[in-house]
């Protein structure tokens, strides 16, 4: 079980509030993702939920029992760090089995737990080794079998791939999730990288400033959101905001389109521009296209491999049922 | 041309470096010298360097005439006893500093750090009264309070620089796992920090061994430790350099083998953090 809710919770560091009165519920099992640019306050509401800083006002309940006041140890979270925050002094066996022996389990036991951890997360042979003689990768595997050998009832993850180079990133997304559809744990992870987001998510919180600007899963999220703020976090490349007459056309005060809903047309279309730059991946092409009288610079994604590039005239059609319209206030209007 | 200008450098850093360290060192060589010579030798002018005789005879009559074992023993016990029980009292204090600052703890670090700014003169008279009522004078255990208790702001300083050095994170991570305080000073704070802590073991034991305003003043027969051993060899007995030297030898040779033998180890406990 690992239902967690917050209620009212307010975080202050000196007469500084960084965590409005905020409310919200993870269900048991689910895999909710805190997302937002640096500073929103996602790794600070983690920390709460962790107990590693007292919030200031307000109530956390772990599975229906209040754990405001209760140290980390006794919740039954198990959290891995940004910096894997391995135990330097001691081999990989040993770090994997210190919450067993926190927990004063016997040896039998905890021998068997860190064996079956070890296999799971391809440690095996690395056990009798130290953690400055591994690798970042094999570290935050490390860092994981030690949350996961105690069966927690939740798991808390503090942006745990950004110290990875890109190709190990995908690899342990891919492991991080294959590890809670195993599991079933719920999880509750912490990036700025909306694409973690995207594809590891059952929930997705976004913040800005301390406060939940949406929750949602993910396609919810990218269909409908909420504001200009989710609007432009959500979806990569970032979604085209437009305001000024395009946008009274519609009877908004901004519109946005997203790159993947502007067709490149051979001529004709709604709007056109000059190439700026041309990014071609071969499967897609994305243009950043300036001059177009609408926005300072707009993207656009095209399928496969089109062939403009610099400062040649594009021509671009936006899918009418696509466009997303928000009024003064940035709030989506239905 | 800046390759012969580094070269020369270097040859007269060097050369500064070695003329300091043997000035630095002459008076120990000088008093070493001095316990192998006679007492008439000793204050020969011009001084003798290495033409005298030497004789072991200094030695022989400075062991006879005082115990040197239970003056020994007595800086043993002093000295380490005042070294571990302010470990004992300093790491929970550096802990609580370096990982759970208030907006005080600056000051309370300057605070304790002024207490060595007080000549310990001034402080004799009190301290001499609560020896007194406590029935603590000419006691090892009265003397392993007051040394520590006068080594302990350098101490809480070393250990809260060390452990300003460890991440944070490692004891959350700890805590997360379900340490409690104690486990997590004992089995992660206290592990990672021992080149530190072995360090300040090691320096707080050599100004404990070789304190000697307190030794002095407040001990006589019994509880007397080898800076006592040295000072009745000086004055009441009129000048007797060579025997005075010869137990400022065997004094400081214990504690000149125990640095020789750990300087890698204080070197970098010292400079620890200094290179990163």
């Amino acid at each position: 079980m690992g239902q967690i809710q917050l209620k009212q919770v307010t975080k202050s560091f000196g007469d500084v509030q960084v965590i409005p009165p905020l409310d919200l519920t993870i269900q048991d099992g689910e895999f909710t993702v805190f997302v937002g640019p640096s500073g929103c306050g996602k790794s600070t509401l983690l920390r709460l939920i962790a107990g590693l800083e007292d919030i200031t006002t307000g109530h956390i309940e772990i599975d229906g029992q209040d754990a405001t006041d209760v140290v980390p140890a006794k919740r039954g979270l198990a959290m891995v760090f940004q910096s894997y925050a391995l135990y330097p002094h001691m081999s990989v066996r040993k770090n994997i089995a210190f919450p067993l022996r926190m927990a004063k389990l016997n040896q039998a036991e905890i021998t068997k737990r860190v064996e079956r951890a070890a296999s799971v997360l391809n440690l095996t042979d690395y056990l009798d080794r130290r953690p400055g003689q591994l690798s970042g990768g094999q570290r935050q595997r490390v860092a994981i079998g030690r949350a996961i050998v105690r069966d927690p009832a939740a798991f808390l993850f503090d942006e745990p791939l950004s110290n990875l180079d890109a190709a190990l990133r995908v690899g342990m997304r891919l492991e991080i999730s294959e590890l809670h559809k195993r599991l079933e744990t719920t999880m509750v992870y912490v990036t700025h990288d909306q694409v973690e987001a995207m594809t590891m998510a059952d929930k997705i919180v976004v913040l800005q400033a301390g406060v939940i600007e949406q929750v949602g899963t993910p396609l919810e999220l990218y269909h409908t959101p909420r504001n200009t703020f989710v609007a432009g976090f959500i979806g990569s490349p970032k979604m085209n905001l437009m305001t000024g007459d395009e946008a009274a056309k519609h009877d908004a005060h901004t519109i946005g389109v997203r790159p993947e809903h502007i067709d490149v047309v051979e001529s004709g279309g709604q709007w056109q521009g000059t190439v700026g730059v041309a990014e071609h991946l071969g499967s897609d092409t994305f243009f950043h296209i300036h001059n177009t009288g609408l926005a300072e610079t707009m993207t656009v994604r095209a399928i496969g491999d089109v062939n403009l590039k610099h400062g040649d005239t594009i021509h671009l059609a936006p899918r009418v049922d696509e466009i997303h319209r928000f009024d003064a206030d940035g709030l989506r209007i239905a | 041309m800046s390759r012969t200008v580094t070269k020369q450098r270097k040859m007269i850093t060097t050369a500064a470096a070695w003329t300091i360290g043997l000035i630095i060192f002459f008076p120990i060589y000088w008093t070493i010298l001095t316990s192998f010579k006679t007492e008439a030798q000793a204050i020969n002018d011009p001084p003798l360097f290495f033409a005298f005789d030497w004789t072991l005879e200094n030695y022989a009559l400075v062991q006879e005439r005082s115990d040197y074992m239970k003056f020994l023993w007595n800086s043993v016990i002093i000295a380490g006893g005042s070294t571990i029980l302010g470990i004992l009292v300093a790491i929970p204090a550096a802990w609580s500093m370096a990982f759970v600052p208030s907006k005080r703890t600056k000051d309370v670090l300057l605070w304790m750090l002024s207490t060595k700014m007080l000549p310990a003169v001034g402080v004799l008279y009190p301290i001499s009264l609560i020896f007194v009522e406590f029935n603590l004078l000419d006691t090892r255990g009265g003397l392993v309070v007051v040394l520590m208790l006068i080594n302990l702001p350098i101490i809480v300083w070393m250990l809260y620089t060390y452990f300003k050095e460890i991440p944070g994170e490692i004891l959350e991570a700890a805590r997360m796992d379900g340490a409690t305080l104690k486990e997590e000073i004992l089995y992660v704070l206290t592990p990672m920090a021992i080149p530190g802590i072995a360090s300040t073991i090691l320096l707080n034991f050599i100004l404990a061994w070789n304190e000697a305003f307190w030794t002095l003043n407040l001990t006589a027969a019994n509880a007397a430790p080898l800076t006592a051993f040295i000072a009745s060899y000086s004055s009441p007995e009129g000048l007797f350099f060579a025997k005075l030297s010869a137990a400022s030898t065997m004094a400081i040779t214990p504690i000149l083998i125990l640095g020789w033998f750990s300087q890698k180890q204080l070197v970098r406990g010292l400079t620890f953090g200094a290179v990163k």
